[in-house]
This record gives structure tokens, sequence and C-alpha cells, in this order.
């Protein structure tokens, strides 16, 4: 029988060599305040998290840079390369984004349509190839496709992060058979990114194996972002274990649960 | 000097990139530099001279997802 004890010694995420006790990673956009992030960033316990690279404000330079207010030694900062539709700008944002000195990891993000924000497929394997060449850990955002995730893997992406759902939309995990194909097919972690709009859409992301999960809105949108980053910490954890524990067939009839001997006449 | 800086023209002393920086009240290990499409490592800012019509991104890590 397995215990408690024995579901908790789950084996540590590793991207890159890099070890990571908690599979939640969790973004730094759209929170109402500071303070509020920082809370919520702690209540998810996660280590990494996900910072963007924009222009400084000049007109307010003494404005603090969403560094000013995260512990560099206590998370690791992925830098993202959201907002860019070409892989010319990809590339540009992450060598920039390692320039700032935490690490040579980026997310990579290829965007390649406004609506939906899902991937350019072509421009972000070029983005890829480039990058993993300049000694980057790519960790490549991409669409729920079992071929594409292929050929990332293929180009020397360091983890490939396929999407539950289109980023801030909330709905879920759409595809959980692709997710799953793509986690048993892949040597390297599979993440998933983007789409979680609450607890129990982590938790069912979790049970289908996959080595971790992102999100930003779903916590930071939340009316309560540090209660939600809990609620999304436990969720995690009970999907990964639910996971770890295995299941029980789905059956397409019911079967009784108590005995069917021993009923009265 | 006339310069662009995050793509807005603006009219600087010149000087060192550093000198720039210090020029704009920015930390320079708070922010990455651009100079002319090319990053300029930290150390080596107080090296490269800017000059008339240079263009300079200075970026740094915002809240993202």
């Amino acid at each position: 029988m397995t215990t408690a004890v024995e579901t908790m010694q789950d084996q540590p995420l590793v991207v890159a060599g890099h070890t990571f006790q908690s599979r939640l990673m969790v973004g730094t956009g759209k929170y109402p305040d500071m303070d509020t992030m920082v809370r919520a960033i702690d209540a998810s316990g996660a280590e990494v998290v996900t910072v963007a690279v924009r222009r400084v404000n000049l007109d307010r330079s003494k404005e603090s840079s969403v560094l000013h207010f995260l512990d560099p030694k206590k998370i690791f900062l992925l830098a993202n390369t959201a907002g860019c539709y070409t892989a010319a700008d990809a590339i540009r944002y992450a060598r920039l984004a390692r320039e700032a000195g935490f690490n040579d990891f980026v997310k990579l993000e290829v965007i390649g349509d406004e609506e939906t924000l899902l991937p350019d497929v072509a421009g972000l394997l070029e983005a890829a190839k480039v990058l993993v060449q300049e000694g980057f850990k790519v960790l490549a955002y991409t669409n729920e496709d079992l071929v594409t995730a292929l050929r990332l893997e293929d180009a020397g992406c360091a983890a490939v992060m396929p999407l539950a759902s289109p980023i801030g939309s909330g709905l879920g995990l759409l595809n959980p058979f692709s997710v799953r194909t793509i986690k048993r097919r892949l040597h390297v972690p599979v993440i998933v990114d983007a789409g979680v709009g609450t607890a129990s859409d982590a938790c069912v992301t979790m049970e289908q194996g996959v080595d971790g999960i992102l999100m930003n809105t779903a916590i930071a949108a939340a009316q309560d972002p540090v209660a939600m980053a809990n609620a999304m910490r436990l969720a995690t954890l009970a999907g990964r274990t639910a996971y770890l524990a295995g299941r029980m067939p789905r059956r397409e009839v019911a079967m009784p649960s108590s005995p069917t001997r021993g009923m009265l006449d | 000097m006339d310069v662009v800086i995050n793509g807005e023209r603006k009219e600087i002393r010149g000087g060192t990139l550093l000198d720039v920086l210090e020029e704009l009240e920015l930390d320079p290990r708070a922010v990455v530099v651009e100079h002319n499409r090319k990053i300029v490592r930290r150390a080596g800012l107080g090296g490269v001279q800017i000059s008339d019509g240079d263009s300079l991104e200075l970026v740094h890590f915002v809240g993202g997802g």
C-alpha cells in the first residue's frame, strides 16, 4: 500500500540541470499591486517566477522594476519573450533578458495571432534553434500539437510548454488527450503553460502526468489572489499526487461499492 | 546632442553610456542597454561613447506571465 509519506517522495522537477521542488510556476503580471503579488507568489510556493522585458519608463525613472520586489536568491527568474511576433524579435528579447545576468533560461514565446495569442509554430522553431545554439535553456511555449512538441525537443529545447487553452482565457485544459500524448512521447519536461482558470483546472492538468504547470492570470485576476495562489499550490500537489497514485479505470457502467451478497430476502 | 532613447528623441549631454544612465538617473545594475541594436555588457558601459543620432534601448524586467 502506498502511504502518504511515500507519495511525498515524488522526484523533484529538473529542467536543464536545475532542480525545483515546486511543480507550480507563476507569473508576475496583472496584479492589483506589488504587495499582493509578493504575498501571492509566497502562497503559491513557486520557485520559478516569470518576468517580461520592457522599456524603462524614462518619465518615471524612479519607478522600480519588478525585481525590486522579488529576491532573485529565493526565486528563479524566468524571463519570457511575451509580445514578440517574429523569431527575430523573440531572439532579441531573449538576449536582452540574459544580459540582466540571472540565468540563461528563457520562456520562448513567438505569437502568431493577436486575437487568440496562439503561437507561431514556424517562428517558434526558428527562434528555438538559434537560441539553443547560443547556449540558452529554452522553455518553448507552444500549442498542444505533438509534432511541434517533438520538433522543439529535437531543436534542443530544455522543456516544452503546451498550452491548456489560450493565454489569459481561463478556459482550463481543453485537450487533455493531446497534452497526455505530448508527455508520453517527449523526454524533456512538459510544463503546461497558460489557460488555467481555477484550481480544478490545475488539478486536472497535473493529473495528466505533466511535469509542471505555469500560470499567471488565474492567480493575479482572482478576487483574492493570495487565497487563489494557495489553492493553486494545493491543486497542483493534489493533481500530481493523484497522477502518481494512479486513478481507477473508467467504466461505462456502474459497479456497486457495497457487497451484493448478504442482502435480506 | 540628439539621440533616440526608447523610441523617443532626447537631448542629452553625451559622454559614455554610463554617463547617459547617470544623466537619466537610472541604476546601471537595473537596466540592460542596447546601443544601435547591439547589447552592451554592464562592465563595458563606461567604455562606449554615445554619438549624435545614436539609438538606445534601455530595458528592465516588469511583471509578466
